[in-house]
């Protein structure tokens, strides 16, 4: 879309800059006031009971709590450091934001379509670690300090099995580029890299390996988004609330904001790697699926399937410890992802 | 073995230390022993063959309204089910008592009860501090004859 | 090169944290994640019980001494209440001894449900919490149509109780335990036997039997560790010997005798025991008798003192009262399980990690204002 901007307006092409991320903006906006709800009334059926039900049906309970948020004093603890405190959040929610300028929502919509794109995303995404270090940093408490070295150890470590499982699908696709790794999954649900992306017989044999492979993102990313079972950063009945202990107000939501656009930017990248991202999952049998508003459909149902998923595992697992956190890491994923790698790496050489 | 055994095996042990043995029901029957000696006394208890008082139950400090103070230790055998009742006897002037907590870690925590709120000091405990109030506490409000002070830290206490 | 220089951070958990079950302070000295040292500091909600005892009459006790274990007043009241009549020497009627031990189970239900809920939540997990609170909440009902109140009953008097059951109340109980029962299973799949969650109990806060003897911990704790000790049992009051039910101890099974998995599992079985009680009772119910007819008019025990033990759902509750023959106590020393359950915290929290403190904790159960009383 950038680059589409950017001829139409030839010399004005500043202004691309403005107008593209707006729908990601307002899509993220409104997506985090839903999920927020969501996740409400998702626990509370788990759980038995009603949740919000109050301001419009519940309907409205996010924009109420906004509301609420933003009327909110801004408080910062006597011996914060000032700047650094103020920053924190919106460093948080930038590096995850910035993550969307690549994420294709359909083949009209992609913010930019870098040919680095996957490693673009990572490294963005990861900047917010140093975010949480600062928020735990300038909070100058001993909670939020904990929990940022925590968060600091969770990122960087799942950071890796990400990658690596993500290898899997850049050497079978043999490009970057998140639109072209959409593209190349065309041709309906067998084609998903999940089930060993596109080509001939043998792929079968892959199945188990990129699944595999998905299921290992899936993991590591709900590690990176800090969500239970790997909520440890924030892990309330330790650490009370972790590196956003003393945040409240504007700077809280934006934390919350960041958390929730995280978690859909993973899912995001998680069906663009493995389930076909905008891809309808019944290629060209019917072909008016494949319209760019059925695109974006398909994308978002995909997306939000996964949040759901993220949102019910939250709900029934207890937390990790952190040592566990770190076993489990080091001992169990990058081993595994990468002898994926390794065995990807054979059967594309012999095929 | 029953109370009045137990005392007639202290007494042969610890001669001057074991004072009396009361048994007039309903009161339990009771051993009073001496302040001085209460932790040998407990620690053969502890480890006697046939007594082995395992489990300490419970530690209370009485203010009987007559200068004298006392702490109670209730023992119960989990090797033989068997229970006895110590009462150590102090007066308010000096209410000084040998600690037991090196021989129950029940003890420690009771101990420091008892000083909390009825000002027995326990000789000897690792770690002696108010327990439930503040440090800076005046009085033992447990004994029968405390004047809750006026003010604390400012704050005026009686209301 | 040189030693890279460390230091340890004190940290003070509470007294407003969310998982030290009410007003306690743990002083920690931890090493980055490790903890060095726990010191617990109670008192905070220190509201001079004893004291208060010496100024009432026997009866004027009862209220008191429910808001020391709020989550099981009911078997706070059956203590004293055995305490001050073994000292009178009262004998209360056949159908009031039953009711109190329904009472009193339900209520070690109830209270068991509020700590593994709670642990659950200590060990991140929400949703058992609710679930164990829909339970509970029937068992509430059932206290709240006996004698009007959910929490502070005031029901067990000293002779008797303040009102008699209902007409359906058998009903009503036997259907709890027909539905309580597969809730147990549920819990169960949740939670007890969840990879997660015996990862982070099994082998944690390990307490070998001999310590916990020594520190003198009792209830869940002590069985936990594999103490074959239960005061219904071993000393029985009112009429637990007339009942058939096993006492549960821990066996290990997922880790270290004595670990938290192992007290958190002992509860849930005794659950089960208790709901075997609670139909026993049931059934052996005489129908007819006046809940209210050994109650005397003026309580005064003769000049004696007693030390009564009953086993509550944290453990050894004593009442350790002398009375000099007035209508009023001497003394009232109220021996509280969990005060003395905590006091071992320190033994079972070497050198575990912060996330590992918050499961110890959790798992010896503790309730604030029967420590700080």
């Amino acid at each position: 879309m950038f680059d589409y901007l950017t001829s139409l307006l030839g010399d004005l092409n500043i202004i691309a800059y403005f107008i593209v991320p707006v729908p990601a903006l307002l899509f993220v906006s409104i997506f985090t006031l839903f999920a927020v709800l969501a996740e409400r009334k998702i626990s509370a059926y788990m759980q038995d009971r009603y949740g919000p039900n109050r301001t419009g049906k519940g309907i409205l309970q996010t924009v109420a709590d906004m509301a609420k948020l933003i009327q909110k004093e801004f408080i910062s603890p006597s011996h914060a450091d000032r700047w650094l405190f103020e920053l924190a959040p919106f460093i948080v929610f930038a590096s995850v934001f910035m993550g969307y300028a690549v994420i294709p929502f359909a083949t009209v919509y992609v913010g930019t379509d870098l040919n680095l794109g996957l490693f673009y995303f990572f490294a963005i995404t990861s900047l917010s670690v140093i975010g949480i270090l600062i928020a735990g940093w300038a909070s100058h408490n001993k909670y939020t300090l904990i929990g940022a070295m925590r968060s600091a150890a969770q990122i960087v470590s799942y950071e890796i099995p990400a990658v690596l499982s993500a290898l899997t699908v850049v050497m079978f696709a043999g490009t970057l580029s998140m639109q072209s790794i959409v593209v190349a999954q065309s041709g309906g649900i067998h084609n998903w890299y999940v089930f060993g992306g596109p080509g001939d017989v043998s792929r079968i044999l892959m199945i188990p390996f990129m699944a595999a492979s998905c299921l290992i993102f899936f993991i590591a990313t709900l590690a990176e988004t800090n969500r239970t079972p790997f909520d440890i950063p924030e892990g309330e009945s330790e650490i009370v609330a972790g590196f956003n202990l003393e945040y409240s107000g504007m700077k809280f939501a934006f934390f919350f904001f960041a958390e929730y656009s995280q978690m859909f930017a993973v899912a995001a990248v998680l069906s663009t790697l493995f389930l076909g991202g905008w891809q309808s999952p019944f290629g060209n049998l019917i072909p008016v699926l494949n319209t760019p508003l059925f695109q974006i459909f398909w994308f978002l149902l995909k997306g939000l399937l996964i949040v759901y998923v993220q949102m019910w595992l939250r709900w029934t697992l207890p937390r990790l410890r952190v040592d566990q956190l770190m076993t489990m890491c080091w001992k169990y994923l990058i081993p595994i992802t990468l002898i994926i790698v390794l065995i990807v790496g054979f059967y594309l050489v012999i095929r | 073995m029953n109370s009045n055994e137990i005392y007639n095996l202290l007494k042969s042990f610890f001669p001057d230390a074991v004072i009396d043995y009361k048994d007039d029901k309903p009161v339990e029957p009771y051993i009073i022993v001496s302040a001085k000696e209460i932790d040998k006394i407990c620690l053969f208890l502890r480890d006697e063959e046939n007594l082995q008082f395992d489990y300490l139950s419970c530690l209370s400090s009485v203010d009987f309204d007559n200068d004298n103070l006392a702490a109670v230790y209730n023992l119960y055998s989990f090797v033989h089910n068997h229970k006895l009742n110590i009462k150590v006897i102090v007066p308010k002037s000096d209410p000084v008592i040998k600690t037991v907590s090196s021989v129950w870690n029940t003890a420690n925590w009771h101990e420091r009860e008892a000083y909390d709120l009825m000002g027995i000091i326990f000789d000897e405990h690792p770690d002696f501090r108010r327990i439930l109030l503040p440090d800076d506490w005046e009085g033992y409000p447990l004994r029968k004859d405390y004047k809750v002070q006026e003010f604390y830290n400012g704050m005026k206490v009686p209301y | 090169m040189a030693e890279l220089k460390t230091e340890t951070i004190t940290l003070n958990m509470g007294p407003q944290h969310p998982s030290t079950h009410g007003v306690l302070r743990l002083e920690l000295v931890l090493d980055g994640e490790i903890v060095l040292e726990v010191k617990p500091v109670i008192g905070y909600l220190h509201r001079c019980f004893e004291k208060h005892a010496e100024a009432m009459t026997y009866p004027q006790v009862v209220p008191y001494v429910d808001r020391m274990d709020y989550l099981a007043s009911m078997n706070n009241e059956l203590g004293y209440a055995v305490a001050v009549e073994r000292l009178c020497g009262v004998k209360v009627p056949e159908k009031v001894e039953y009711i109190r031990v329904i009472m009193a189970e339900l209520n070690r239900i109830a209270s068991h449900l509020v700590a593994l809920g709670t642990y659950g939540l200590d060990a991140g997990a929400f949703t058992p919490f609710l679930y164990c609170f829909i339970d509970r909440e029937k068992i509430l009902e059932i206290f709240e149509i006996t004698c009007g109140a959910r929490l502070l009953y005031n029901y067990i008097w000293v002779g008797g109780l303040s009102h008699d059951i209902t007409p359906n109340f058998k009903e009503k109980v036997l259907e709890f335990v027909k539905v309580f029962r597969p809730r147990i299973k549920e819990l169960n799949d949740l939670l007890s036997f969840n990879k997660i969650f015996i990862e982070r109990t099994a082998n944690v806060g390990v307490l070998p039997p001999e310590v916990a003897i020594n520190a003198g911990t009792s209830g869940p704790t002590l069985r936990g560790s594999g103490v074959n000790f239960d005061l219904r049992k071993n000393d029985p009051y009112s009429i637990y010997d007339r009942f058939d039910f096993k006492v549960i101890v821990g066996n290990g099974e997922m880790g270290t005798v004595g670990d938290s998995w192992d007290r958190y599992m002992v509860r849930v079985w005794e659950m089960e025991e208790s709901c075997k009680i609670i139909e026993q009772a049931i059934e052996q119910m005489p129908a007819e008798g006046n809940v209210q007819e050994a109650v005397p008019k003026r309580i005064k025990p003769p000049v004696g003192e007693i030390y009564a033990r009953t086993e509550t759902p944290r453990g050894e509750l004593g009442f350790y009262i002398i009375s000099d023959g007035t209508n009023y106590p001497i003394r009232v020393k109220a021996r509280g399980p969990a005060f003395c359950n905590l006091s071992a915290l320190p033994l079972m929290s070497k050198g575990c990690m912060i996330a590992d403190l918050v499961v110890i904790l959790g798992s010896i159960d503790i309730v604030l204002g029967e420590i700080d009383r």
